[in-house]
């Protein structure tokens, strides 16, 4: 019974979707189902909020390693909850946005997070260049013709591809660095993706398949128990 | 004194000739600007001709589609039109309202006219209901413009299927045949061949060697909701894991990044934690929210990583830019890692920096391989089997495509779907 009523549920759900597909009067019943989607997503919020409580508080309490860090989530946590619903330093009343201009929420969110955010992001700068480091060492055939790939590419996309290959004559302009950037992007490049995008499609169809069908039901848990 | 008067009085006498020139040439163009704008404005563009307005097919009802003849003033002629408007009553004689918000940019011919199928809105379109339409020529002064002669009366209605999507409704049936005879063949114990994938294969080793080392495999769902197949994708895979990390006693770490995804996951770690029959190892708090900030979502994973050493990553899932961010740092903390996903811009990132990778649709085939049940092995074969069906269509549409030829063309037509 714990698994046949989900079978069954996603299996009606499943099939009324794909049908709505092809019948226009229930074609828009995939975003009425979205609305029940955001509905009981607003009730996880406050099982995310509830859950990220409980976890820290119980490793501040426990002492457990690293506790420290747990004891600035959850101050960090409470001090944007608290300016947040009170509109600390808010102008105006409290129907004033919890983003308007002034207030310690929105100051937060501009001088702490986003800087934050920002050094994470651009953290990425430093490991592209030792992913590029490991992944472009001619060590084989296949990461030889990669490095080639890249090279050209990265050659074609700056002013030096067209100072260095800028004197081969028109009719052969197809070996003029730039645009053997453009061709590998828009021919071999594209072609490999395409490739993938179509098993991704297929591989999205067989796994609805498999879900709506009730062929896989692992997510549910058990093997064997109806 | 006297000389001075007369230098100065030579001077004025010298410059009204020249201020005149200024004083004129101003007021020649402002007259010339004038002129210029009046025939603009006085100017009437030749109306749009050709005028249609159909039912528009395969959908709900409440719409039209509207078609016609650029003005002659269009881009050539006069060159003085710059919108259209499309204008719509009940009666062909009065009360013409414009349709849709904006009006449209000179060189448009087309127009669908979707009206609102509830009756409480002030946009309700009734079906079987008479409407007439006429299309103004506008000029840069809206209140000039000419307008087409009035077309109707003309009504809309819905349709109970969508004709334009008949060959994917073909492709879907034919899908599920070839599912279902695989299915079958597997339950009748068919050996079907699928071929190995290395990443697969590696995931068994990875927990062997996290219990091995005493250390967690941490497992990552990625960004996705849990409406999104990669993330459902995901869920099945943690399923096999967590039922071999609860047989073999190893600690397993769930950060997520979205509160109904830590719900599910939750449920299903406990539930393979009961099927291993070692539910008393369960702890809540291994499957854990984090936030749902991209970046310090990143902090927070990262400095798991670092501080607890996984022996094993698992990224499966949705992945955007924190992908690299993410893998480069485990390569950094000395794990072994595994990932799938199906996010096309993410995949050359695992594949540089993770150990195994499962590109695409070995993400949602993973499951099945790892459960090695004949039913689920069946079914990846049929989803084979359209591959190859659709490598043979390609090639077919490829070759027609370069003869050409009326019958080709109609053979290739059979595939266009109309949407």
């Amino acid at each position: 019974m714990r698994r046949n009523i989900p079978l069954a549920v996603t299996f009606v759900v499943g099939m009324l979707l794909i049908v709505s597909v092809f019948l226009p009067p229930i074609e828009t019943i995939g975003e009425d189902f979205g609305v029940f989607f955001s509905i009981i997503a607003v009730f996880a919020f406050f099982l995310g909020g509830g859950n990220l409580i409980k976890v820290h508080f119980g490793k501040i309490m426990k002492k457990s390693n690293d506790w420290e860090f747990s004891l600035v989530t959850v101050v960090g946590f409470f001090a944007m909850l608290i300016i947040g619903l009170f509109k600390i330093g808010a102008p105006g009343d409290i129907s004033t946005s919890v983003t308007a201009e002034g207030s310690y929420f929105q100051e937060m969110f501009v001088y702490l997070i986003n800087p934050l955010q920002s050094t994470m992001y651009a953290l990425l700068a430093f490991f592209v260049a030792s992913a590029s480091y490991r992944a472009f060492r001619a060590k084989n055939r296949e990461a030889t013709i990669l490095l080639v790939a890249a090279f050209i590419i990265l050659l074609g996309r700056t002013p030096l591809g067209m100072m260095l290959t800028g004197w081969i004559p028109e009719s052969f302009s197809i070996f003029q660095v730039p645009n053997l950037a453009v061709w590998i992007m828009n021919s071999p490049n594209l072609a490999g993706q395409r490739a993938i995008m179509i098993g991704i499609s297929l591989g999205v169809v067989a796994m609805s398949l498999r879900l709506i069908l009730g062929i896989e039901r692992t997510y549910l848990g058990g093997d064997d128990k109806g | 004194m006297r000389i001075k008067y007369s230098f100065l009085l030579a001077l004025f006498l010298l410059l009204i000739p020249f201020s005149a020139l200024i004083f004129g040439q101003d007021g020649a163009a402002a007259s010339g600007e004038t002129e210029s704008a009046d025939s603009l404005a006085l100017t009437l563009p030749a109306p749009v001709t050709n005028l249609k307005a159909i039912n528009t097919p395969n959908d709900h009802g409440h719409s039209f589609t509207v078609t016609w003849d650029i003005s002659a003033d269009d881009g050539g002629g006069l060159k003085n039109v710059l919108f259209y408007r499309v204008m719509r009553s009940d009666n062909p004689d009065s009360s013409f309202k414009q349709r849709g918000e904006n009006k449209l940019p000179r060189g448009a011919s087309t127009y669908q006219d979707n009206g609102s199928k509830r009756k409480e809105s002030d946009d309700f379109s009734a079906d079987f209901t008479d409407f007439y339409y006429r299309i103004d020529a506008i000029t840069i002064d809206s209140n000039v413009f000419s307008s087409s002669g009035i077309y109707g009366p003309v009504q809309s209605k819905g349709e109970w299927y969508n004709t334009g999507r008949t060959p994917v409704l073909v492709a879907v049936i034919i899908f599920l045949i070839l599912t279902m005879i695989f299915v079958a063949l597997a339950k009748k114990g068919a050996d079907l061949y699928i071929r190995p994938l290395a990443g697969i294969e590696a995931v068994d080793d990875a927990i062997g060697r996290a219990t091995e080392m005493g250390k967690p495999i941490l497992y990552i769902l990625g960004l996705g909701g849990a409406d999104q197949i990669a993330t459902i994708a995901s869920f099945t895979i943690l399923s096999r894991v967590a039922k071999q990390v609860a047989e073999y006693q190893t600690k397993l770490i769930v950060p997520c990044y979205d509160p109904i995804v830590m719900t599910v996951a939750q449920d299903i770690v406990k539930s393979s934690f009961m099927d291993a029959g070692r539910v008393d190892d369960y702890k809540e708090e291994s499957v854990y929210f984090v936030t749902q900030s991209q970046f310090a979502y990143v902090a927070a994973v990262n400095g798991t990583m670092l501080r607890e050493l996984p022996a094993t990553n698992m990224y499966m899932g949705k992945f955007y830019a924190e992908s690299l961010i993410l893998a480069e740092t485990g390569a950094l903390a000395g794990s072994i890692q595994i990932s799938g996903t199906d996010e096309i811009a993410q995949i050359p990132f695992f594949v540089v920096a993770c150990d195994y990778t499962l590109i695409g649709e070995e993400l949602y085939a993973a499951s099945a391989y790892l459960g090695k049940e004949p039913i689920l092995l069946g079914s990846l074969k049929g989803q084979d089997m359209a591959k190859a069906a659709i490598i043979v269509l390609m090639i077919i549409g490829v070759v027609t495509a370069n003869i050409g030829g009326e019958t080709l063309e109609n053979f290739r037509e059979l595939f266009k779907v109309i949407n």
